[in-house]
């Protein structure tokens, strides 16, 4: 079973499309913001938390912006008896006690508050901790909301799940997911009804993809394979995912003027209006696949 | 003195391993009389937070001083805060370096001489 944010049958109207890659730079963002702009109504929401590029395309008018924290132990040290048992349940090897002093390594911690919960003393209290914020914003009738994970922080995963409480109800909602196949990208497609695989048909882009495939399958998201550039590369992306039965959902051929768009911050469908048409197909697509 | 040597193996002709968090053994030796326990080190696989947890066990252990090839910034600030002095660059056996701790030459180091993660490489 999927396992979804809203199971409700009156939040039929809801979805949740997370967009990802294995690799990265194969086009996650294009395709989110492109369908994004095709459907008119939506609402997108940037995951890539260590390197958010959604609004660069969305230009969305921000409206409120707040800071995303993650509890971290405080250690009253008048309480401690320098037990050691903070230490010996932190599954990340956070805190250190020595034989009269208890030091906290706040970056390793990921909030799981064991080390308070089994404080026999009660000298540990949770503080909040700054890892990042989230943006909000609109553009039309398109909502933007987004996350910006701190310079030098490695907790991306807490501010991603905050990213997607913001998911609306009874909208379509589109997930710009981080690339790769880490805690990172399964937060970030996890509770997803449908994910869009971007790849490439080159040696890594397919490597890559064959990692999602395997992640993919093993959160049971049904998911389909755009490949961008299809013209470029080899046919082994095809081959392989006609033996997996793996559905190729779209291919976007290169083109320069694609490109030049997106380095101008355009949107494909603003270049060339013709693929107006080809996102609502895949947006209809991907309706009738998860309905 | 109670000294620490990270090592390969589990006896004083071992040669040093150059890792703190992620060494094979630690020697835990008295200087004077060369009476040591070789400590396997529990902490070897593990995923993250492997010096400060043998920063941890070097405050168990009591030990005065360590000796290793690199020390990462999370096991300096756990040594120091344990009031172990740290000395790090060094070469040989376990017996050599001991003997080499004893004639003074070798000084303990005021930071640490790798970056984060860096005995996972």
């Amino acid at each position: 079973m999927t396992p979804r944010l809203f199971d409700s049958k009156t939040l039929l109207l809801t979805m949740i499309i997370s967009i990802a890659s294995g690799k990265g730079g194969t086009g996650k963002t294009t395709v989110a913001t492109n369908l994004a702009f095709a459907i008119g109504k939506a609402h997108i929401l940037d995951c890539d938390v260590e390197e958010p590029n959604s609004h660069i395309f969305i230009k969305p008018e921000i409206t409120s912006k707040s800071p995303v924290y993650i509890p971290v132990p405080e250690i009253d040290k008048s309480k401690c008896d320098f037990c050691g048992k903070c230490a010996e349940v932190c599954a990340y090897k956070a805190i250190a006690v020595l034989k009269t002093d208890v030091l906290v390594f706040k970056e390793l911690c990921h909030g799981c508050g064991a080390c308070e919960y089994f404080c026999q003393k009660k000298a540990i209290k949770e503080v909040n901790r700054t890892i990042g914020y989230i943006e909000t914003g609109e553009k039309g009738d398109l909502l933007f909301t987004g996350g910006k994970l701190n310079i030098g922080e490695a907790m991306a995963a807490p501010l991603i799940k905050e990213v997607k409480n913001r998911v609306k109800l009874q909208m379509t909602n589109i997930i710009d997911a981080p690339p790769g196949t880490s805690c990172s990208m399964i937060e970030a497609v996890t509770a997803s009804d449908f994910c869009v695989l971007v790849t490439e048909p080159t040696p890594f882009g397919l490597n890559d993809m064959i990692l999602s495939v395997e992640v993919l399958r093993k959160l049971h998201i049904p998911f389909g394979v755009i490949i961008n550039r299809s013209d470029l590369g080899d046919d082994k992306t095809v081959t392989y995912c006609e033996k997996e039965n793996i559905p190729i959902i779209m291919k976007i051929p290169f083109d320069k003027n694609i490109a030049m768009a997106y380095s101008q911050g355009k949107s494909i469908i603003e270049a060339l209006p013709e693929y107006k048409q080809k996102f609502i197909a895949l947006y209809e697509d991907l309706k009738e696949r998860i309905e | 003195m109670k000294l620490c040597i990270t090592s390969q193996g589990d006896n004083l002709e071992s040669q040093i391993d150059t890792r703190f968090g992620r060494c094979q053994y630690f020697i835990i030796a008295d200087s004077e009389t060369l009476e040591f326990e070789a400590v396997k080190n529990p902490n070897i696989d593990g995923m993250g937070g492997v010096g400060i947890q043998s920063g941890q066990l070097m405050s168990e252990k009591e030990v005065k001083v360590v000796l290793t090839g690199n020390v990462g910034p999370n096991a300096f600030q756990t040594l120091q805060a344990a009031k172990v002095d740290i000395i790090t660059g060094i070469s040989g056996t376990v017996k050599e370096v001991i003997e080499k701790y004893k004639t003074g030459e070798l000084k303990p180091v005021e930071k640490p001489s790798v970056d984060s993660n860096f005995g996972k490489k």
